[in-house]
């Protein structure tokens, strides 16, 4: 039996490049922004009444379609895992799903309660009680009030808070707090559950307790669907898997097969991009990057594979279009599961406006056998981020020649040669031990 | 395998779909705006130490403010009425209708959070906040009550038509509450605005002296600011009908109430289904 059915969703957003003209506002509009650019029109128009009213590129407003024409089935007791890169609309569909925003285009039916867990403690107030906490998130995350009375020596139990129920949360330990809102999002009992990468919080202990949580739903027969850039998890948690891209649906089907189609998409490795046009290349009027490479820095194999001892340096150009600026480079590494490996960052140095380069050493020996994506970031003073790019560079780490007799996968994700010491201090001594009594 | 049809399906989700059901889901989703609600109030007499002891002080100072500057010095009317209590019974709506005005236009920033993770109808978020502002006016109710024992003052059986008043009151904040927060969303400079406002209607409203000395030629374009109505209607209802109701104004005052009690809705529902993604 379906329990969700959704035909031709779509969700379009329009960016406003005005906006970002504005700088420190962001994403929403003053007023006074408005107001001056109506009027900059008007005078245009009292002014200049032949020329045509052309848009002006700062003034252009894009459309962009963070879903688009997806479609999907889902039944009773299913669980089902969404898998996509950042910004692959997973987020999105979530939030249709779950009635926040609007879908553009396109239909969803749902049979039954739906509950949705984007965030675990949405609402919690820090001046409040864990008493009074439990009750405020039970009712926004859709709880009555009969419900939440029912369950709450169960919520209390599972949170481990028994103590300190009348004290603000605000004294809580980040623990504690996390707990106490897992604990009151467990215990929703709705029929469909839509869950967002809440495993990503707490430690590893909690995190088993709550993936068993959600397989218990899942055996009550709920149904639940479930974001996730853990692959793990999902591979446990979902018999069935959709992969997004870019706001499409790619596949759909058993959880291993989708998983390993991910993966195998995010082997195409970019080692060098590179834009000529300082006009289109990809930023904003602070900054634009010029172009983005990798060199492989290795002198006894003229091959161009990247193997786990392999040096590298990742070399950025970019345009600094601001007069006098103190800037410096940030650039993160993720795994194919989209785990940040590391962040490092160059040093701040005021530049003129000009060409700048950075390049980056990765001595060998340190990263694992995985796809790596490089995301660049260009900071000013030491604060502001100017401009970002995701999957700017994307490369492979391959495990070719290896010490030992152990093929399996290696473990961990970073690999680093570190130094031993290991040193024979006795030899095995056959002695008979007497067991004294007393003196 | 059964598929279900159409009419099977409890729940449809497309767009303007939640316009069609909004008043019932504004009925399935009354039990969060008593915890917010709630939520509200407790924080509010949690979070300031003097609590209680602030909203009880805040008009009292302000009254004695203007029982100083515009009884004594300025030696306005009061129409026979002791000026401290000719002011308080303005102080009252007025700092019902101010307090809920600064809450409400911030109250949809203030819970971000909420709006964008979870879903209900944005609605209860400044409805909510006015209700706060409503315990405030209660309290300072009771502060006017033993303002009028100490003068031996006693209302008449107009005292019973303040409820009526009241309401009046609490569509005017509800209403332009609603303006206010969803333009807030939008124009993020609105915040600036509010304060102004509100300084600026303390004084060109009758709170600390009487309509009565506004020429008779112009009262009627007084009475555009609605909480003329609002504010004479509470002195007509408490002070024994020594203030007379200047009806015409009266009505125009109520009229436009409606308005923007309406209108506020509108716009309200209009906007509130892109404050996810605009928040």
């Amino acid at each position: 039996m379906n329990v969700i059915k959704a035909e031709n969703l779509g969700k379009k957003y329009i960016i406003s490049h005005q906006q970002e003209r504005g700088g420190k506002s962001g994403k929403y509009t003053n007023l006074r922004d408005v107001i001056s650019e109506k009027i900059g029109k008007l005078s245009n128009k009292l002014f200049n009444p032949f020329t045509r009213n052309e848009t002006s590129p700062h003034s252009a407003h894009e459309e962009f379609w963070a879903l688009r024409n997806v479609s999907f089935e889902i039944k009773q007791g299913e669980r089902v895992g969404i898998i996509g890169r950042n910004g692959a609309g997973k987020s999105t569909l979530l939030k249709i799903l779950s009635r926040i925003t609007e879908p553009t285009t396109g239909r969803v039916s749902i049979k039954g309660r739906i509950a949705s867990l984007l965030e675990v403690g949405t609402g919690f107030h820090p001046e409040l009680t864990g008493r009074e906490n439990i009750y405020l998130n039970g009712a926004i995350l859709g709880m009555a009030k009969i419900e939440i009375k029912k369950n709450f020596d169960e919520i209390v139990a599972f949170a481990e808070v028994e103590k300190f129920l009348d004290t603000p949360v605000k004294r809580y330990s980040s623990g504690m707090y996390v707990r106490l809102a897992f604990a009151v999002a467990a215990h929703l009992e709705p029929e469909i559950l839509v869950v967002d990468e809440v495993l990503a919080v707490g430690d590893a202990q909690f995190q088993k307790k709550c993936l068993g949580k959600m397989e218990e739903v899942g055996r009550e027969g709920r149904t639940v669907l479930f974001v996730s850039h853990n692959m793990t998890a999902l591979k446990i948690l979902c018999s069935r898997a959709m992969l997004l891209d870019k706001g499409d649906m790619v596949t759909e089907g058993e959880t291993q097969a989708v998983v390993n189609h991910y993966l195998q998409n995010m082997t195409n490795s970019v080692l060098e991009q590179v834009w000529e046009n300082r006009e289109t290349a990809p930023g904003n009027d602070k900054v634009r990057l010029r172009s983005a490479r990798i060199i492989i820095n290795d002198e006894e194999h003229h091959e161009n594979v990247i193997r786990v001892d392999t040096p590298l340096k990742i070399e950025f150009e970019c345009w600094n279009l601001l007069q006098e600026a103190e800037l410096n480079f940030s650039m993160s590494l993720y795994n194919a599961e989209g785990l940040c490996i590391f962040n490092t960052v160059s040093p701040a140095v005021v530049y003129r406006a000009g060409l700048i380069r950075g390049v980056c050493a990765i001595p060998g020996n340190i990263l694992n056998d995985e796809t790596y994506s490089v995301m660049i970031m260009i900071v000013k003073d030491m604060s502001v981020p100017l401009f970002s790019k995701n999957d700017v560079l994307v490369f492979e780490v391959k495990d070719i020649v290896r010490e030992g007799a152990w093929y399996g996968k290696w473990h961990g994700v970073v690999r680093p040669k570190l130094v031993w010491n290991t040193e024979f201090i006795q030899p095995t001594v056959q002695e008979s031990f007497e067991i004294t009594y007393g003196k | 395998m059964k598929n279900l049809s159409e009419s099977e399906y409890d729940q449809v989700i497309e767009t303007g779909h939640a316009e069609l059901h909004y008043w019932k889901d504004l009925w399935l989703y009354r039990e969060l705006f008593f915890f917010l609600s709630w939520r509200d109030i407790l924080v509010r007499y949690k979070q300031t130490t003097l609590g209680i002891a602030w909203s009880v002080l805040r008009p009292l100072l302000t009254m004695i403010v203007f029982t100083i500057i515009f009884g004594k010095l300025a030696r306005l009317p009061s129409e026979g009425v002791p000026y401290p209590i000719f002011v308080y019974a303005a102080m009252l709506p007025w700092q019902f209708f101010s307090g809920s005005l600064t809450e409400s236009s911030n109250s949809l920033i203030t819970n971000s959070h909420i709006i964008s993770k979870i879903f209900f109808p944005r609605i209860i978020i400044p409805a909510s906040t006015v209700i706060v502002c409503l315990v405030d006016f209660l309290i300072s109710s009771f502060i006017l009550c033993l303002i009028m024992v100490w003068y031996k003052y006693s209302p008449d059986w107009r005292l019973l038509t303040v409820p009526f008043f009241l309401l009046l009151s609490l569509v005017t904040s509800f209403g332009t509450g609603l303006w206010l927060s969803s333009l807030n969303v939008k124009y993020r400079d609105f915040r600036y605005i509010v304060p102004f406002l509100v300084q600026i209607g303390l004084y060109i409203s009758p709170v600390g002296f009487s309509s009565s000395i506004v020429p008779e030629k112009w009262r009627l374009l007084y009475s555009i600011n609605p909480m003329v109505g609002v504010i004479d209607g509470f002195r007509w209802a408490l002070l024994r009908g020594n203030i007379q109701i200047y009806w015409s104004g009266f009505l125009l005052s109520t009229a436009l109430v409606m308005l923007i009690f309406v209108s506020g809705i509108w716009y309200f529902r209009k906007t509130e289904r892109t404050f996810a993604d605009n928040i």
